[in-house]
């Protein structure tokens, strides 16, 4: 304690001490000697922020924000310097002594982030680099924790599939298998001849293959894929959809390929066949494995793969038609059933082998427990491979996705490596080798905790919330229904006059109740329809329903007594009335187009989802 | 079914887990009901419990000394992994912090290898799931690179080649496979168990997308030689006029060669390195889960490569093969980065290569071992029998188990086969008193197997005998010591049809 009492002077010294030199620096390089006083009299570091708007008010041309800018950096810097004298002196017994909101870890802005603006729209920064000394592992907890509660509540996002509850068991399962590595490849240093030996390690991981066989056997039963009793399906866990996808695509470009070159044909412009309601990485499989992607356009009113025209677009060069069970858009599943009838009339015309591929990201787990009648899985024979997402309704954290094939020949064998593993041939087929094992052990618990039963009830619960948001707000007479009862759990709904007030403005007014609902636009030509969605999961109970309603409803109320956004801006440069009138809708058609271009170039709608 | 449909509920949750009938009854399993999902619940104690205990028979991770994948953490950090479990990665808008907590690592990283970033620029990078994803990720970009510049040069483009040494890891291989490209490796000889340099650059042609060197080989440590790489290659585009570049894969050197071997020249120092790939769950300390690319500068990764989305009105570029992921192990690697810093990890790295010369010196001791890691690297230590006739390697990696370490035996790649070695990897976790207990252990397995018969002469008896009786003869030293390398053979060639075929990997 002796030592803290030398220390907090010198500190404090050493502080005045690098604030005077950094305010002389400053005076040198001509800039506001506001600054070097607002430092001088603070001894914690201040945020820059505060100082900013002093700051521009004085010189707001765009050159003084680099210097101030130049300024953030050395004032940071400086202050680091004396904060890096302070860790030496300051012996280690002091530091597990203080509170840890009351260590220096966290007064200072060593861990860079006093300075930094929370939404951390700099990025730009010199700052960015990894402290030189280390800090107590509470303070670090802290820090991290403390930033992270400016974070969205998942369990608020409405905008997400992906599941954000589970069962406190599961956590704990989860947390006990965290350092289990799930693929322990680096076990291998690759030698082209495999050792025999490697069985003695690879009991390691023997429990979560056997348990990714399991999960995988499951799930393509729950699909119905053809196989014979004692048959081992293939399939293979994935982080995500995204990597499902890739590799259900690559697979089928390889087949395409190779039948291509036996019949002696040109392979180099393949394409494939989607709905332009496709999530993203549809897009970036065709990028990134150089397949052209053709998108069957939609029209309002009608936001799915429409089969008629996709089947026209199909030509020798398509690897495959890519249908959705569960469009991200407003949660319709396409009809896979008319695409195989349609495909296999197309296939019989003209001597092509055109296969279907369903994304069923969201609707693999509703459609087998909600909808067993409808046909949309391997009992159309032209569907040789299905993507499901764990971590959407099979309810499961972030980090897993299932793809399962037909059969054996509907994967090439060329894109297999094969390991051997307890003396047993293990076929692997990913494109991320080490990850964490936990999320497959989640799933498992899950298969086996609920069954068939459990899932039932978890997405008829599900489907009945959705219902009773809907109606609430029917109920409320302002917005109309996008979405279809029989789908994903989802609302999607618009308003049914936005000249005043947009849907954009609804979820901003709703952030501030914590609940986090996306608005987009629909797809290129839709895409003059805005619409909110609401996705409703495992953990979005009634009561959670009822309250959103409500908040809607009080958001609907404060929007009526606010004038227009756009009002406000017509008013602005208006001169008159007749003028404002005028004004007022330029300056619609200019917000929108805003909004328009906004939303295009992000394409909000894509990336919100999967 | 019956049972489950006729027993009240209520008497369910009295039972003890253990006596209820969930444990009782078989859980679908590879032969039982198809694999299909069955048909109703079970409570989750009970579903709990039936995943623990088949759990049980797992290996424990932390003797693991195969992987170099991260098996602990600090509880403060494990806190927050299960707070942010529930949290997706994609969800940029609604979690902006974890998003900056991204971008912070992956400048944080560029910095720590050199990269020419400016005050006012952001490092170009991107966390994956592991360093697969990354060295995907870095390939495609090199690939699409080499095109472009083939295009506009109205070359053909439709045979682009890598290369590497033998000794990397499986991805690269699964890189070339799927995204067509041709590998050529350069292969190894015996006690040179790295890329050669000139040869690699010998290798380079028109049409070679990039040589990717390793930081860190996965059979033996060691750092291969990249300036020298850089050099020659230097030189030969010079000549050529060819625009080869680099990628190193640092996957398990990234997070040693910064902090041990400052001046070690291996990163954005040299100008032919165009990006960098390191693994954040081997020596960045984090659970298996997390890797990290990081390229030189923006033009290195083509734009049409690059997805851009916007995230809180800034735009956010992305470049993944995943998108949907949880957030945990980011968060984690931030966590290590701020709280132990450059010291920390130097701290850390520095224990381990001191527990790696602990074991080392340990083994030597013994007389029966050689050394093939080198003390500059990655802290592993690789050691093979000196006399490798009557016991071999992978009997002491089997007799190892007994006392729960798994210590791997391999033989190494092509053209250097016939040396097969153990190899312990020294993790953050692997203490000094683990280290002593280690090298006591494999004494005593040292022992007993010299009280042993010599499996490869026991069996050798056997055929010895064949041979006395055929040739009638009485035996003498020689014929026995010669059917005694006849039978290695014989049985390295039965392990060695055993494994034909079959090819695995680090990564």
């Amino acid at each position: 304690m002796l030592s803290l009492k030398v220390n907090i002077p010198n500190s404090n010294k050493s502080m005045m001490h690098c604030n005077k030199k950094a305010a002389a620096k400053r005076k040198q390089s001509s800039l506001v000697p506001q600054i070097a006083e607002a430092l001088k009299s603070s001894l914690v570091p201040l945020s820059m922020s505060s100082l900013e708007p002093q700051l521009c008010s004085m010189k707001p041309t765009k050159k003084k924000h680099n210097a101030i800018d130049i300024e953030k950096t050395e004032a940071d810097i400086t202050l680091r310097r004396s904060i890096m004298v302070l860790s030496k002196t300051a012996s280690e017994s002091d530091v597990s002594v203080h509170s840890t909101f009351a260590s220096r870890y966290v007064r200072n802005s060593l861990p860079r982030s006093a300075f930094e603006s929370v939404l951390a729209v700099v990025i730009d920064d010199p700052r960015f680099k990894m402290p030189e000394n280390s800090i107590p592992k509470e303070a670090a907890y802290q820090i991290i924790n403390d930033e992270l509660m400016l974070d969205g509540n998942p369990r608020l996002n409405l905008a997400s599939f992906v599941t954000t509850w589970m069962e406190p068991e599961c956590d704990k399962l989860m947390m006990e298998a965290i350092n289990k590595n799930y693929v322990d490849m680096d076990e291998y240093p690759v030698t082209t001849e495999l050792q025999a030996k490697e069985f003695i390690f690879a009991n390691i991981r023997m429990f979560v293959m056997l348990k990714q066989n399991r999960c995988v056997n499951m799930i393509a039963h729950l699909f119905n894929a053809p196989l014979e009793e004692s048959e081992v399906a293939v399939g293979v866990g994935t982080v995500g959809s995204s990597e499902a996808i890739m590799l259900a695509g690559l697979a089928f470009k390889r087949k395409w390929q190779n039948k291509r070159k036996a019949e002696g044909k040109p392979y180099d412009k393949p394409n494939i066949v989607t709905g332009a309601n496709v999530q993203v990485c549809w897009e970036k499989f065709a990028r990134y494995f150089e397949v052209e992607l053709k998108e069957v356009k939609l029209r309002e009113g009608y936001y799915v793969m429409d089969p008629v025209k996709a089947v026209e677009m199909v030509d020798e060069n398509t690897i495959c038609v890519a249908a959705i069970l569960g469009s991200t858009l407003n949660g319709e599943f396409e009809d896979v059933k008319l695409l195989n009838d349609l495909l296999v009339e197309k296939n019989k015309q003209t001597g092509w082998d055109t296969p279907i591929h369903v994304d069923a990201a969201s609707g693999g787990f509703i459609a087998p427990f909600l909808y067993p009648e409808l046909e949309w899985d391997f009992r159309l024979p032209l569907v040789k491979s299905i993507n499901v997402s764990g971590h959407k309704y099979g309810l499961v954290y972030a980090g897993i996705g299932w793809v399962i094939w037909r059969s054996k020949e509907d994967l090439p064998e060329e894109l297999i490596f094969h390991i051997n593993y307890l003396g047993a041939d293990q076929p692997t087929f990913t494109l991320n080798f080490s990850k964490g094992s936990s999320q497959v052990i989640a799933q498992y618990y899950q298969l086996i905790r609920l069954g068939f039963e459990g899932y039932r009830n978890v997405m008829e619960n599900c489907h009945e919330n959705a219902m009773v948001l809907k109606q609430g707000l029917e109920k409320t007479g302002r917005f109309n229904i996008v979405s279809k009862d029989h789908g994903v759990p989802l609302v999607a709904f618009s308003l049914k006059d936005n000249k005043i007030h947009d849907e954009f403005e609804v979820a901003e007014m709703l952030r501030r109740f914590g609940w986090i609902v996306p608005a987009y636009t629909m797809p290129a030509d839709a895409q003059h329809v805005t619409v909110l969605r609401v996705v409703i999961r495992e953990d979005f109970s009634r009561t959670l329903a009822e309250r959103l309603v409500l908040d809607i409803t009080k958001v609907l109320h404060e929007l009526d007594l606010l004038p227009s956004k756009l009002l406000v801006a017509a008013h602005k440069n208006g001169k008159n009335g007749t003028v404002v009138k005028k004004t007022e809708t330029e300056t619609q058609r200019e917000v929108t187009t805003y909004w328009k271009k906004f939303v295009l170039d992000m394409k909000t709608n894509r990336n919100k989802i999967c | 079914m019956v049972i489950s449909t006729t027993s009240t509920d209520s008497g369910e949750h009295l039972n003890s887990t253990f006596a209820s009938r969930y444990v009782r009854s078989p859980v679908p399993r590879f032969s039982e009901n198809g694999f299909k999902m069955p048909e109703n619940s079970m409570p989750k104690e009970a579903a709990y419990q039936v995943i623990t205990d088949e759990l049980m028979l797992d290996g424990n991770p932390r003797l693991n000394l195969a992987s170099f994948v991260t098996t602990w953490m600090e509880p403060e950090c494990d806190n927050l992994i299960m707070a942010s479990l529930n949290k997706n990665y994609v969800d940029m808008d609604e979690y902006p912090v974890t998003t900056e907590l991204q971008n912070r690592c992956v400048n944080m990283i560029a910095h720590l290898f050199h990269a020419p970033v400016g005050d006012k620029e952001t490092a170009v990078g991107v966390g994956t799931v592991g360093s697969s994803e990354a060295i995907m990720l870095a390939g495609l970009a090199f690939k699409r690179k080499w095109q472009q510049r083939r295009k506009a040069q109205g070359k053909p483009c439709d045979k682009p080649n890598i290369v590497t040494g033998a000794n990397v890891q499986v991805c690269w291989e699964k890189f070339a496979r799927y995204f067509e490209v041709e590998l050529k490796e350069v292969k190894l000889t015996e006690g040179y168990y790295v890329m050669n340099p000139e040869k690699a650059v010998e290798l380079v042609d028109e049409n070679t997308i990039c040589i990717a060197a390793i930081l860190g080989s996965t059979l033996t440590g060691e750092f291969e030689d990249v300036k020298r790489l850089n050099d020659l290659l230097t030189k030969k585009n010079a000549e050529t006029g060819w625009d080869t570049p680099i990628h190193v894969d640092a996957a398990s050197g990234g997070f040693i060669a910064p902090f041990i071997n400052p001046e070690l020249e291996w990163d954005f120092r040299l100008p032919l390195v165009k990006s960098i790939n390191v693994s954040g769950h081997k020596y960045g300390l984090v659970y298996a889960g997390v890797g990290w690319v990081v390229w030189r500068t923006n033009d290195d990764l083509p734009d049409e490569l690059v997805f851009h989305i916007n995230y809180l009105g800034s735009d956010q570029p992305t470049f993944t093969l995943n998108f949907s992921k949880g957030s945990s192990q980011i968060i984690a690697q931030y966590y290590q980065f701020i709280r132990l810093g450059f010291e920390g990890y130097k701290n850390v790295i520095e224990n381990c290569l001191e527990n790696a010369r602990v074991l080392k010196e340990g083994l030597e001791k013994t007389g029966r071992f050689v050394i093939v890691s080198k003390d500059v690297g990655v802290p592993l230590v690789a050691f093979s029998l000196k006399d490798s006739s009557k016991h071999t390697v992978f009997e002491i990696s089997e007799s190892l188990r007994r006392f729960g370490w798994i210590i791997p035996a391999y033989t190494m790649p092509p053209n250097a086969q016939h040396v097969a070695v153990l190899r312990a990897v020294i993790r953050e976790d692997f203490s000094r008193t683990l280290a002593e207990r280690l090298i006591s252990n494999i004494e005593e397995v040292l022992k007993e197997m010299d009280s042993l018969p010599s499996r490869i002469s026991t069996r050798e008896a056997h055929v010895t005998a064949t041979i006395h009786e055929i040739q009638g003869g009485k035996p003498d030293g020689k014929p026995l010591k010669k059917s005694v390398r006849e039978t290695q053979e014989e049985v390295t060639r039965i392990w060695k049809r055993f494994v034909d075929g079959r090819r695995t990997g680090a990564c």
